[in-house]
């Protein structure tokens, strides 16, 4: 069955990923609309994440859409053996489009395989977060101007952090220059150094951060260091404090440069990092509304101009 | 000479040549010859020149599928189909992987939903040469040499 589902940005093309960025900016000027009045979109998450589920039924609720869906797997029938194939075609029959989070790899890619509607995939386990990915590349757009020959500083867990491995893999089309500053124990994986390589892109790895190392920063990608993701717990103590970003850190970075985090955070930024004009992470989740509403109108079939020239929009 | 007295025998079917020694037994269960009714015979231990020490199976009246051969790929690389007719040659099959591989080996990420949903595991294969297999659905790469048959 062929559908416009989104199961990952990954082999996304430039013009497909810039077209949703313009849509994008589209429902930033104009949030508030009636384009999906009469559409059910069913939010299905076997796999609790509050934020991205109020950030996606947020982006249905303000154009118009209804919302059916689950919060939380204790009380659906997933318990209860019914198996993902039963769950999909069953929501198949009421909405219009679903998106789904789910805690195994693939479960999406599976979904949109079986659906006869969309399927939009809210991360499925480790693998892919694409509309994270989308609301990166807007706030990067966004602050930037441009996504083209930019520097970009991931910072922290980028051996499991699979928001830096798909906006690696986007950024691909985009010539950027990336620096991965991370512990021995969650440096980049081999696999995205490999890709680097292949594609083309520019990167070079450091053990340090300090002051120094992010002057040249664009974007500075900063991502939680989990304490369970560390085998080793002396290293995770030796290295929990190194990789904070904080205010005096930051005097001589670029004027432009802004801090990107997916959030939630623990203690990787420091707070009082909150109030300068570069800490933008708060912004950058607002993003994630303009990035779904795009993502859904998309699937759903709507275009450009339809979103343009939409005669329901909210004054 | 050898090689042609191991042939001889056959008047209709199929011989699969230079299968490593160590993997015989594979290519056996895999391609179910145990349930087998035609007669088939099998060489373990054979010289030969190109791999030092070979197996070498011949099953009569049975000709290999599409899909029987792509699982044969899967368990080494550079075995030989000889499909004889009549006595004859007819045709030399090296059998190569496909560029995917359905419903036959397993993946090895237990969080994949294909070890958790009654469903057909799907791979990409992203490198022929060093068998290097991508998952479809949770897109973790694997070595072929290490994965398990279905
Ligand atoms: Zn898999």
């Amino acid at each position: 069955m062929k559908t416009r589902s989104l199961v990952t940005i990954a082999d996304t093309s430039k013009e497909k990923i810039m077209y949703l960025l313009e849509m994008a900016h589209e429902f930033e000027k104009n949030t508030n609309r009636k384009i999906l009045d009469g559409k059910v979109v069913a939010t299905l998450f076997f796999e609790p994440s509050t934020r991205t589920r109020l950030s996606f039924e947020t982006a249905a609720n303000r154009l118009g859409a209804r919302v059916i869906g689950f919060a939380d797997p204790k009380i659906t029938s997933g318990t209860k053996g019914e198996t993902l194939k039963d769950t999909i075609m069953m929501v198949s029959n009421y909405a219009d489009i679903i998106c789904m989070r789910h805690y195994l790899e693939g479960a999406a890619r599976y979904a949109s395989e079986i659906a006869p509607i969309p399927i939009v995939n809210a991360g499925d386990g480790a693998n892919q977060h694409p509309s994270q990915t989308l609301l990166d590349l807007y706030t990067i757009y966004q602050t930037q101007g441009t996504l083209e020959n930019l520097n970009i500083y991931m910072v922290g867990d980028l051996k499991y952090g699979r928001t830096v491995h798909s906006l690696l893999m986007a950024m691909r089309h985009f010539n950027p220059f990336f620096h991965f500053i991370a512990p021995d124990e969650l440096k980049m994986p081999e696999e995205y150094k490999e890709y680097c390589e292949q594609q083309g892109i520019k990167y070079k790895e450091h053990k340090e951060f300090n002051a120094e190392i992010i002057k040249d920063a664009d974007i500075l990608y900063m991502t939680r260091v989990q304490k369970e993701r560390f085998t080793d717990l002396m290293e995770y103590e030796r290295v929990k404090d190194v990789y904070i970003l904080k205010k005096e850190m930051l005097k001589d970075t670029k004027d432009n440069m802004k801090i990107l985090h997916p959030l939630p955070r623990v203690n990787e930024i420091a707070y009082d990092v909150d109030e300068d004009p570069k800490a933008y992470y708060f912004q950058q989740a607002k993003n994630g509304l303009y990035a779904r509403q795009a993502i859904i109108c998309d699937c759903l079939g709507l275009t450009i101009d339809d979103v343009k020239n939409d005669p329901t929009i909210l004054k | 000479m050898k090689k042609e007295l191991q042939v001889a025998a056959l008047e209709n079917g199929t011989v699969i040549d230079h299968i490593p020694s160590n993997k015989l037994f594979d290519v056996v269960n895999l391609l179910h010859l145990q349930k087998m009714t035609t007669p088939v015979t099998i060489g373990y231990n054979l010289e030969s020149q190109k791999m030092g020490c070979k197996g070498i199976i011949k099953v009569a009246d049975k000709f290999f599928n599409p899909e029987e051969m792509s699982r044969l790929s899967v368990i080494a690389k550079n075995m030989q189909l000889i499909i004889i007719k009549n006595y004859e040659v007819v045709e030399k099959i090296n059998v190569d992987i496909p560029d995917q591989l359905k419903g036959i080996v397993r993946c090895s990420n237990p969080k994949c939903i294909c070890n958790n949903e009654p469903m057909s595991t799907h791979f990409h294969v992203t490198d022929k040469v060093r068998g290097i297999i991508k998952c479809h659905y949770c897109e973790k790469e694997q070595v072929l040499e290490k994965v398990q048959l279905i």
